[in-house]
């Protein structure tokens, strides 16, 4: 330990010598961890911000869509037919153990008026049970609640957008809005959601009690249809055994079997957030791989820099040696000054890739994401190409023969 | 007084490319504790080769090189460098010392490789620069020392570790007269308080302040004789 702590301060003095040139050396390795440690967090934040927003549809869903139906050798497409129902709905939820809620919908468009102001907007029906499995938050007001939707009531929860449209910044709830004419009760503001990952405005939206929308807003042949629904799994674990258990339960209500084709479809929304996130992740591993490639050219002017000064301090290793160094006391004063050197490096390299980072935040506005890891890795890393390219070097050093270096001008 | 030095028939050969040469033919000679012992000749007579083979810098082609009845032949690198750093102290034509490196820690320098522990470490550097006349000096750095204090600071720091020899290699030649019979001075002093000495010298006038002669040629003992120590000429071999 002793003698680790004299190499160290052998080093430092060696290094407070050449000062500019320990600058210049360390210089390398400091554009290399600050290049790795900016890319990997720009990285990092990118993926994170594409698997927020696809998780913002919800998480661990099962998309349930009614299925096409061929009528007269014509085949229409999924989501063309009614063949789901609120019943449905229900079974689900009260037979699938692995499902947690289920949410039906009915979807459609229509005009919003309040004072004089018009918006058109998506008119969906729902149940209460659509805001948990959104994970979305009522920010003024009241959610839906069950008896609202058994008794058909007039009262709607609107998006931001339909309240910046409609309302400006004044609040919304409590005022009355007329939806397709009919007036409705604004009950409840939803907070914002912002974009799909398909693009879409996800707070252009009013939600009303799915029976209100079967009723009297929707109007369809079949008042008890529900065009899509929403199911969401216990956990993220027991997703796939949800869409097996509903798959099973669909095929029992409807009568699919052999001699009739299944009337939906189950989709695993998860399989989307999966491969945003694999694609995220190759990304910023190439970026990381192309940062690491400076971080390489850094160790060879460490090398570099570390035989110039092994054959400039010939001399003194000679003397070192005749007093009584041993070669492997020569050996870790050179690798201690190279490790020295491209830890150095790394720290000011890792101050210079976190404020890369955090103004590459600002400027483009990527949220970046530093973890814990990634500046240890990049540490040890530093650490790592230090040993790597001094021992060379130092090698060459502890391998001098005595009588030459002493007469070595 | 024991023997400390015994060389047996050592010889030395080396090959520069195709040549060989044979620097030492076979040498024999022991030095006992307590000599002062000039080893002369003229370049190429062997007198430095014997030199690096008493350093252990070096081990002989042939033959057998005892210290304080230890083979030096037989052991590893790691052992000769325990020697060097123990029962060795250098003093060389050129000073040696390490540059922008004050004067007190070049003479810790043997100690640190020694793992002598700091505290006991400096009180030592400060006795042996007290030993050669530099107390007060200590914090000087080695380029704002003269030549003669520079070859001071490199005897104390051959001494610092109280080694059986002290080898001193044209430990004058880049000296002046005056500052030549300074250094010589000390170098009796220390003899006459029982360390041995072994210096190599080109030059007569430096080898009559010795007790002992041994000259070298073509890698031979020509002659070795001992010889009336020319007693100290300067008053004290403190003074600067």
């Amino acid at each position: 330990m002793s003698t680790f702590l004299q190499s160290l301060l052998i080093a430092m003095r060696a290094l407070r010598v050449n000062k500019m040139r320990a600058l210049l050396t360390m210089l390398g390795i400091i554009i290399g961890i600050a290049a790795v440690i900016a890319m990997v967090a720009i990285g990092a934040g990118a993926s994170k911000m594409i698997s927020d927003q696809i998780s913002s549809i919800g998480s661990n869903l099962l998309l349930v869509l009614p299925g096409s139906i061929t009528s007269g050798g014509m085949r229409s497409g999924s989501g063309s037919t009614q063949t789901l129902t609120y019943d449905d709905a229900k079974a689900i939820k009260a037979e699938c153990p692995s499902v947690a809620e289920v949410a039906p919908t009915v979807r459609g468009s229509g005009q919003v008026v309040y004072g004089n102001q018009n918006w058109s907007t998506a008119l969906n029906g729902v149940t209460p049970e659509m805001l948990t499995v959104r994970d979305w938050p009522v920010v003024s007001g009241r959610n839906i609640t069950q008896s609202d939707v058994d008794g058909a009531t007039k009262n709607c929860l609107i998006g931001q957008t339909v309240a910046d449209n409609l309302f400006g910044a004044a609040d919304p709830v409590g005022k009355i809005i007329r939806v397709k004419k009919i007036p409705f009760t604004v009950i409840g503001l939803l907070g914002r959601k912002g974009q799909s990952p398909q693009g879409q405005d996800q707070d252009d939206v009013v939600y009303v009690p799915l029976r209100t929308a079967q009723r009297k807003l929707l109007g369809s042949q079949f008042p008890n249809v529900v065009g899509a629904m929403m199911v969401q799994a216990k956990s993220a674990e027991v997703l796939k055994k949800a869409e097996e258990e509903v798959t099973a339960l669909l095929n029992q209500r409807h009568r699919v079997g052999p001699s009739r084709d299944a009337d939906y479809t189950v989709r695993n929304l998860s399989e989307i957030l999966a491969v945003a996130e694999q694609s995220s992740k190759v990304m910023s591993m190439l970026l990381g791989a192309v940062a690491s490639i400076s971080l390489v050219v850094g160790g060879i002017g460490i090398m570099n820099i570390m035989l110039v000064s092994v054959t400039e301090r010939t001399r003194e290793i000679g003397i070192r040696i005749a007093i009584g160094a041993k070669r492997r006391d020569i050996l870790l004063q050179f690798l201690t000054e190279a490790v020295l050197l491209t830890t150095c490096g790394g720290i000011i390299g890792m101050l210079l890739g976190v404020i890369g980072a955090r103004v590459v935040a600002e400027l483009v506005g990527w949220p970046t994401l530093i973890s814990v890891n990634t500046i240890v890795v990049a540490f040890a890393f530093s650490a790592g190409v230090g040993v790597f390219f001094g021992f060379y070097p130092a090698r060459k050093a502890a391998s001098l023969n005595p009588i030459e270096a002493l007469r070595y001008e | 007084m024991g023997e400390v030095v015994r060389l047996q028939e050592v010889a030395k050969v080396y090959t520069m490319g195709e040549e060989r040469v044979e620097a030492m033919k076979g040498v024999s000679f022991t030095v006992d504790s307590g000599e002062f012992v000039a080893i002369m000749g003229a370049s190429g007579s062997g007198k430095s080769t014997c030199m690096n083979i008493l350093g252990c810098l070096d081990v002989p082609s042939r033959g057998s090189y005892h210290l304080d009845g230890v083979n030096v032949g037989e052991l590893s690198s790691n052992q000769l460098a325990e020697i060097r750093n123990k029962k060795l102290g250098f003093v060389f034509q050129g000073f040696n010392l390490l540059a922008r490196t004050t004067a007190r820690e070049n003479v810790e320098l043997p100690l640190v490789y020694g793992q002598v522990p700091a505290a006991q470490r400096r009180s030592r550097a400060m006795e042996a620069l007290e030993r050669v006349g530099l107390a007060g000096r200590e914090s000087h750095y080695s380029n704002q020392l003269s030549g003669g204090q520079q070859q001071r600071v490199a005897i104390a720091r051959a001494l610092v570790n109280e080694p059986s020899i002290i080898l001193a290699d044209e430990p004058t030649g880049n000296l002046d007269s005056k500052t030549t019979v300074e250094i010589l001075n000390i170098f009796q002093e220390l003899n006459a308080q029982g360390i041995t000495i072994i210096m190599v010298t080109h030059e007569p006038e430096v080898a009559e302040f010795t007790g002992r002669h041994i000259i070298f040629r073509d890698g031979l003992v020509l002659s070795d004789t001992p010889h009336a120590a020319k007693p100290a000429a300067a008053p004290q071999a403190g003074q600067p």
